[in-house]
């Protein structure tokens, strides 16, 4: 008896030692409460249902990438990243091309993959503001951001180019279907950052995390900033005094990518098929209110009508903001980013 | 020939052998030298000079003439490390001064509260300024509990709140050397120099003070060289407004495709560098700062 339940245990302790040499997986995301939303939504519950080892790493975006597979020393096998660097990562030859035959996307929003990079969440880059300081009816556009006599008060913003124009070309006057083709010139882009330099005098941080955006919403560092708005509500649950809109955000994606030469190639591309699946993506809302990227997660029952309506990725939500273009990401960050430097060096 | 030349033949000969063997003996060292220092420069020097398609160019260096950032990104890197070089000279000396004067068991322990930070990580320290700085930190409500001031005032997330962790970090590498140079430091000298009838002030001016700056030059150097690299402070606690060299050499890494573009700012950064210490040392007895002019 006693040796039967041994053997037994050994065999199962050899079969799933065994599984996990098979199989492995190593993803770098960006950390925080974020990488912790991923992780409890998406992976751990794939790896429990797959029996794929994951581990778990975080990284400082494609540069990385590129240092790894410029050296041939490729360990991550799969890749969060923001759509905007991972196209350009993509343009670079950084990347593997995705099997779609592998992964699912037969329930995707058309928009949220690409050749390189298939959308792990929808998210809004969003002002915010302090409810102590403006109550919960705050600033309602991005004209009412930049305008510090109706809103008194200290800002944050983006400490980089992307995301950081389309607001002040919008409270420019821009009309929203606009945006990109003013920005398509250097002259447009100087009108957006001159926007920004009017209300740099009141701009006492330019961030570089989600992180820290949230930190200086909780802490009352700042009465007002632009910023992504699941790390607000995350601040909130955490006792933030803090409130945002999506009116005019900038509506964007996150994706999962496979650095060119990965070692673990097709295992990662059978671990996106699982984490893109509704089952695991309905989950993600729960931790962070990024939405899905998969249509059918709405379906399922788990994100309730009232969770839906917290979304970015809701229609009434969608309808108000400005889809980000990663054509125009593609074709002006490096200059716009040179621009944006000058302006904050000032 | 006479037995004289022979003599000396033999002893050139030995010479040469001495050299060949001492330099025998050396040679690893050269050769650490030329791994870790030499090979990596120079690879910097020629990746430099590596355009985005891969093929040689001054794009890189163009680039930092054509866009004003660059040129103010620099002169705020050196401005940011003087200011931090001559607070913890001013900080720094007398401490090293008042730790000199005390009898050794007490000076020994303050060497070792001086010491205690390099304990504890670069980035908690950083991390607790701005816990302690912000708007709504320990610093602000104590002040305003204590009526010292009505308003939060912004202490940090700017140029002061920089300089304030610089010089916490950099206080040892300059408070180290000073207090080794002032203990070198014979007494009798100041007593000979009373005796002379030299006041207390007089006596320190003339005698101890020069005396005390190979030290003095030392930590000094060492800190100037040191800030000129510093990423994380400034990153942390000049709220995104004090960009040094550092930190556009990570934004180049992530911006431009090619390795080039941010070499060509550590290039940049080094023939500067090494101007600054030219130049110092026309004034400054290099030599005499790393304790060789004794």
């Amino acid at each position: 008896m006693k040796t039967t339940i041994s053997t037994a245990v050994v065999a199962s302790i050899l079969a799933s030692a065994a599984m996990a040499a098979d199989k492995s997986v190593t993803i770098a995301s960006w950390g925080g409460s974020y990488q912790e939303a991923q992780s409890k939504a998406l992976f751990e519950p794939a790896a429990a249902n797959t029996g794929v080892e994951v581990k778990q790493e975080t990284y400082g975006g494609m540069s990385d990438v590129r240092l790894q597979v410029s050296s041939g020393q490729v360990t991550l096998d799969i890749v969060a990243s923001g759509s905007g660097s991972a196209a350009r990562a993509a343009a670079e030859g950084l990347l593997e091309k995705l099997d779609y035959g592998v992964i699912d996307v037969s329930n995707f929003y058309p928009t949220l993959y690409s050749d390189y990079c298939v959308g792990g969440d929808v998210f809004s880059t969003v002002y915010a503001w302090n409810t102590d300081t403006f109550g919960e009816d705050g600033p309602q556009s991005w004209a009412d951001f930049f305008d510090v006599e109706k809103f008194p008060g200290k800002r944050a913003y983006r400490g980089k180019v992307a995301g950081a124009l389309e607001p002040a070309i919008l409270a420019d006057g821009v009309a929203p279907e606009d945006v990109y083709e003013v920005l398509g010139s250097e002259e447009g882009i100087e009108r957006a950052l001159n926007k920004i330099r009017e209300l740099k005098p009141h701009i006492d941080v330019f961030w570089t995390s989600g992180a820290q955006h949230a930190q200086l919403m909780k802490d009352g560092e700042v009465d007002m900033t632009t910023g992504w708005n699941g790390r607000f509500d995350n601040a909130k649950k955490d006792g933030a005094k803090v409130a945002y809109s999506f009116n005019q955000a900038l509506l964007d994606y996150d994706c999962f990518a496979i650095p060119k030469g990965a070692p673990n190639k097709d295992v990662a591309m059978e671990f996106l098929n699982e984490i893109s699946k509704p089952e695991y993506q309905d989950d993600l809302p729960k931790y962070i209110t990024y939405g899905p990227t998969n249509k059918a997660a709405y379906d399922t029952g788990e994100i309730t009508a009232d969770v839906a309506a917290g979304l970015p990725s809701s229609p009434d939500n969608a309808a108000k903001q400005v889809p980000v273009s990663l054509d125009w990401y593609a074709e002006w960050e490096t200059i716009a980013a040179e621009m944006y430097q000058e302006m904050l060096t000032e | 020939m006479s037995a004289t030349d022979m003599n000396a033949a033999g002893l050139r000969r030995d010479e040469r052998l001495e050299r060949l063997k001492l330099f025998g003996l050396s040679s690893p060292a050269v050769l650490i030298v030329l791994i870790i220092l030499v090979i990596p420069v120079g690879w910097l020097f020629y990746v430099s000079f590596i355009g985005a398609d891969g093929t040689f160019s001054m794009e890189n260096y163009e680039r930092m003439i054509k866009r004003k950032s660059y040129a103010r990104i620099f002169s705020t890197t050196f401005q940011v490390s003087l200011l931090t070089t001559g607070l913890c000279i001013l900080i720094g000396y007398p401490l090293a001064y008042f730790m000199s004067q005390l009898p050794t068991r007490v000076a020994n322990l303050c060497l070792i509260t001086v010491l205690l930070p390099f304990w504890t990580s670069l980035l908690v320290r950083t991390y607790a300024w701005l816990v302690l700085l912000q708007k709504n930190g320990l610093v602000n409500n104590w002040a305003i509990s204590l009526g010292l001031w009505d308003e939060p005032i912004k202490i940090v997330h700017n140029l002061n709140g920089t300089l304030i962790g610089m010089v916490h970090i950099m206080l040892p590498f300059l408070v180290l050397p000073t207090y080794g140079a002032m203990k070198a430091i014979d007494r009798d000298y100041l007593k000979a120099a009373a005796n002379m009838g030299a006041s207390p002030a007089r006596a320190f001016w003339t005698v101890f003070f020069p005396l005390s700056t190979p030290g003095l030059f030392a930590g000094a150097l060492m800190v100037f060289v040191l800030c000129l690299g510093f990423f994380v402070t400034p990153a942390v606690l000049g709220g995104g407004k004090v960009i040094m060299v550092s930190m556009k050499i990570v934004s180049n890494i992530e911006l431009f495709v090619n390795w080039g573009a941010a070499s060509a700012l550590g290039v940049v950064l080094l023939v500067l560098t090494v101007a600054v210490l030219w130049v110092a040392s026309r004034f400054l007895k290099l030599e005499q700062m790393t304790g060789g002019g004794h």
